[in-house]
């Protein structure tokens, strides 16, 4: 009733294939955005900077990333720690290397670098499918955090192994470093997710997206009716590595500050960002922000819930977590495999038709 | 219904607790990062029990420190360092004095943002080893001993069992593949210029749990010594395969945070007369475990189960909480008020002065030596001790002295780490008295 198609004219082909079809979906999207842009930044504290949104945003772009990949080009990949180091590695070398370089350009450079070896990585994937691949790439997370641990001239030579974001500015703002603003850093994370997520959306829809998701469905009957593996799946790995590779650079640079490789790109990330589109929904934008959500704020929210609201003993609020979370997850794959972004989709169908069903 | 209600409730309580966490006015806050979950919480469990108990006991004996209560508040990190960080900006909004993150991965983090915030670190035995040089970190402290203090005790230990020559020597380090683990390598190895031994450097990746090719390498090679680095899961693993390829266990050196009772227990008679460093006394033979049988453990207030009392690493706890008192005794002191503040608190911390009558009030005799701490000098004298266990009677002793370490290796390090620091973050060096 509210919520309807009906008086929604398409007088365009343009207008007949954009992307929010209904205009109210259309308003929905441009209002959060400008919540988004607007509000916020003028709301914002360090703690929901450091400990929801931020982390939130730069995962988001992480499994966007992923969902590319496994969720559009149906290449499982294990590796999404290991790249997101390669981005945060690129991104360190190129703050120290050019200190007055432009932040958003080092990101930008460091995604790149990861689309490069990335694409590398993916040359295994012509030949081989499914687990296979998941274990090849598996290799490539290993070998990847065993390099940045091994090779000193990846940290600098600095004594500890870590890698430490120094202060970088965008625009005379300061976006890393401890005196950076949680605004500024909010904004900076914020407009790269809105453009990658744009740029995703939009190669999705098109012809390359649609040549990924016929290697997904069928490979043989993509490559019969013209589509070249190669390129394809090639394609894939780059745009997903290009993703995961800002995501990695902003979580080093813009989030944590420091970075101990096996700890913070560890097979754990890989398998918490796996996790999210999962949850999210494979093959869907909107799903790898559900996921990201899910992920980032369920437990933060069962933590405030049980140890500051209720008071509880902080041990036994953190297992009390992962039971939670790990059920959740379990209950989510038995009763909606495809995820929230399905659960999603079909709560708008229903409420398309609602009250009158039939 | 009854129970939607209930959920509903729950999560508005939960929600207003986010959205209200207003400061507290007119107690003394300590945030404790602990780790009671995890591969790391043998260790975690009694260094946050003790640091908690401490400021149980100054409560309930003292009624505070100068009159104002102390207020602990516990905050779980599972030693990753993600949720350090928010743990770190969800206490910091509530007055927070002082942190002890309790891991250098942590502490790594924290350094710039509580020196942006104004609030001091006490990384005590751990973090940042150049944070020492207090003319460069402002905030952070790592007195009474760090790191490179620790490589240099355990190499003095094996000079001094080899009559001061232990050229051609073979000493392997197994260490956790961390910034943790790969703090001493570059003293080690300036200390092997110097003592002209080998060192073989054995990374252990987190957590530790496997280490047979590690152990293997150890068997293969036939170091004459080894030292560990190691936390958490992997101590007791390291010192089982140690026990399993009978490498003579008088010859296993670990630093302080590998030589608690909850490393060496699992291999039982096997881990007899393997040693550790340590920066304080072991035992319960003090004043202070008296009154905190009296004021905390018997009056059912102690933190977790209460059964971690007397450990190596709950007597840590309890001297990170003795230290941080006597600090807040000494700003309320220089700054004239009993309700301070974080940057008084860091005032302090850089005159503390721990004297033999202050530990003695404190009913902690001798448990630690004295040392002062100064603006430039944030890591005190860096003097530690040798302890071994003893598997029949299962205790530690202590076998030697607090003995100092090489500085002239040391301050040289020091200074060229945290001058790299200060270049790569643009810090001026602050002048100092």
């Amino acid at each position: 009733m509210f919520y309807r198609q009906a008086g929604d004219f398409k007088t365009t082909y343009r207008g007949d294939i954009q992307t929010f079809p209904l205009r109210q979906d259309r308003i929905a999207y441009y209002l959060m955005l400008a919540f988004a842009f607007l509000v916020v930044p003028f709301v914002i504290n360090d703690y929901w900077a450091s400990a929801v949104l931020i982390p939130f945003l730069i995962l988001a772009i992480a499994s966007l990333g992923l969902n590319i990949l496994t969720g559009y080009c149906g290449l499982v990949s294990l590796g999404t720690g290991g790249f997101m180091a390669v981005g945060a590695y690129a991104c360190y070398k190129l703050m120290t290397a050019f200190p007055d370089l432009n932040m958003m350009i080092v990101v930008l450079l460091a995604g790149f670098i990861t689309a490069a070896v990335g694409l590398l990585f993916g040359i295994p994937s012509l030949r081989i499918k499914g687990f296979y691949l998941a274990v090849a790439t598996l290799a490539a997370q290993f070998f990847l955090v065993w390099l940045f641990n091994k090779v000193p001239w990846f940290y600098n030579y600095s004594a500890s192994g870590q890698i430490n974001a120094p202060e970088r500015t965008m625009l005379g703002f300061e976006v890393t470093g401890a005196n950076a603003e949680p605004a500024v850093s909010y904004l900076f994370c914020l407009t790269i997710l809105t453009v990658l997520a744009l740029i995703a959306r939009n190669l999705t829809r098109g012809r390359i997206g649609r040549s990924w998701m016929a290697i997904r469905d069928m490979d043989i009957a993509a490559e019969i009716i013209g589509v070249n593996p190669l390129k394809t799946k090639l394609s894939a790995f780059a745009v997903s590595s290009f993703y995961i590779g800002v995501a990695g650079a902003l979580f080093f640079s813009v989030y944590l500050g420091a970075v101990e490789v096996g700890e913070v790109f560890g097979i754990n990330q890989s398998f918490l960002i796996l996790f999210m589109i999962i949850i999210g929904g494979l093959g869907s934008i909107f799903g790898s922000f559900a996921g990201a959500a899910f992920m980032v704020l369920m437990p933060v929210l069962l933590k405030n819930i049980m140890v500051g609201g209720l008071g509880w003993p902080t041990d036994i609020a953190a297992h009390i977590e992962f039971m939670v979370v790990g059920g959740l997850i379990v209950i989510f794959l038995i009763v909606e495999p495809h995820g929230l972004a399905q659960l999603w989709r079909v709560a708008k169908e229903k409420l398309l038709l609602w009250p009158f069903p039939h | 219904m009854k129970k939607l209600k209930a959920t509903l409730l729950a999560i508005a309580v939960g929600g207003a607790g986010v959205l209200m966490s207003a400061p507290a006015t007119a107690d003394l806050v300590f945030p404790s990062l602990s780790y009671r979950t995890g591969p790391y919480a043998v260790n975690g469990i009694p260094y946050a029990d003790g640091y908690a108990d401490y400021m149980t006991l100054v409560n309930e004996r003292d009624g505070g420190v100068g009159g104002v209560k102390a207020r602990i508040l516990e905050c779980e990190t599972g030693y990753n360092t993600q949720k350090g960080v928010e743990c770190y900006e969800s206490t910091k909004g509530e007055g927070a004095l002082v942190y002890h993150p309790l891991s250098t991965g942590i502490t790594y983090q924290l350094i710039p943002k509580a020196t942006a915030d104004g609030i001091p670190i006490h990384s005590m035995g751990y973090g940042r080893t150049s944070a020492a040089n207090g003319t460069v970190f402002s905030h952070i402290f790592n007195y009474p001993a760090n790191y490179w203090n620790g490589a240099s005790h355990a190499v003095n230990h094996i000079l001094s069992e080899n009559d001061g020559d232990i050229k051609g020597k073979k000493i392997a380090l197994v260490y956790h593949n961390s910034a943790y683990g790969k703090e001493p390598i570059r003293t080690l190895e300036e200390l092997s210029a110097k003592h002209g031994y080998d060192l073989t450097l054995i990374p252990v990746d987190h957590p530790g749990q496997e280490q047979k090719s590690q152990w293997l390498q150890i068997r293969r090679e036939r170091p004459d010594y080894v030292v560990m680095w190691g936390w958490g899961v992997m101590n007791q693993v390291a010192i089982q395969e140690a026990a399993n390829i009978r490498f003579p266990m008088e010859n296993f050196i670990g630093v302080w945070w590998s030589g608690s009772e909850n490393d060496v227990i699992p291999a039982g008679a096997k881990a007899n007369g393997y040693k550790a460093l340590t920066f304080h006394q072991v035992g319960t033979e003090y004043a202070v475990f008296e009154d905190l049988k009296k004021y905390v453990v018997d009056a059912g207030k102690a933190a977790g189960n209460g059964d971690q009392v007397g450990t190596v690493l709950y007597n840590r706890g309890l001297y990170a909480g003795f230290l941080t008192v006597e600090a807040v005794k000494k700003a309320q002191e220089i700054h004239g008020t009993a309700d301070i503040t974080s940057e008084m608190m860091r005032d302090g911390m850089e005159a503390l002065e721990i004297t033999s009558d202050i530990m003695a009030s404190a009913g902690m005799s001798a448990f630690g030596p004295e040392f002062n701490v100064s603006c430039d000098n944030h890591g005190g004298p860096g003097l530690g001790a040798v302890q071994q266990w003893d598997a029949n009677a299962g205790t530690w002793k202590l076998i030697s002295e607090f003995e100092p370490s090489d500085m002239d290796v040391i301050s040289a390090l020091i200074t060229e780490d945290s001058d790299a620091f200060a270049g790569e973050n643009n810090i001026e060096a602050r002048k100092c008295g």
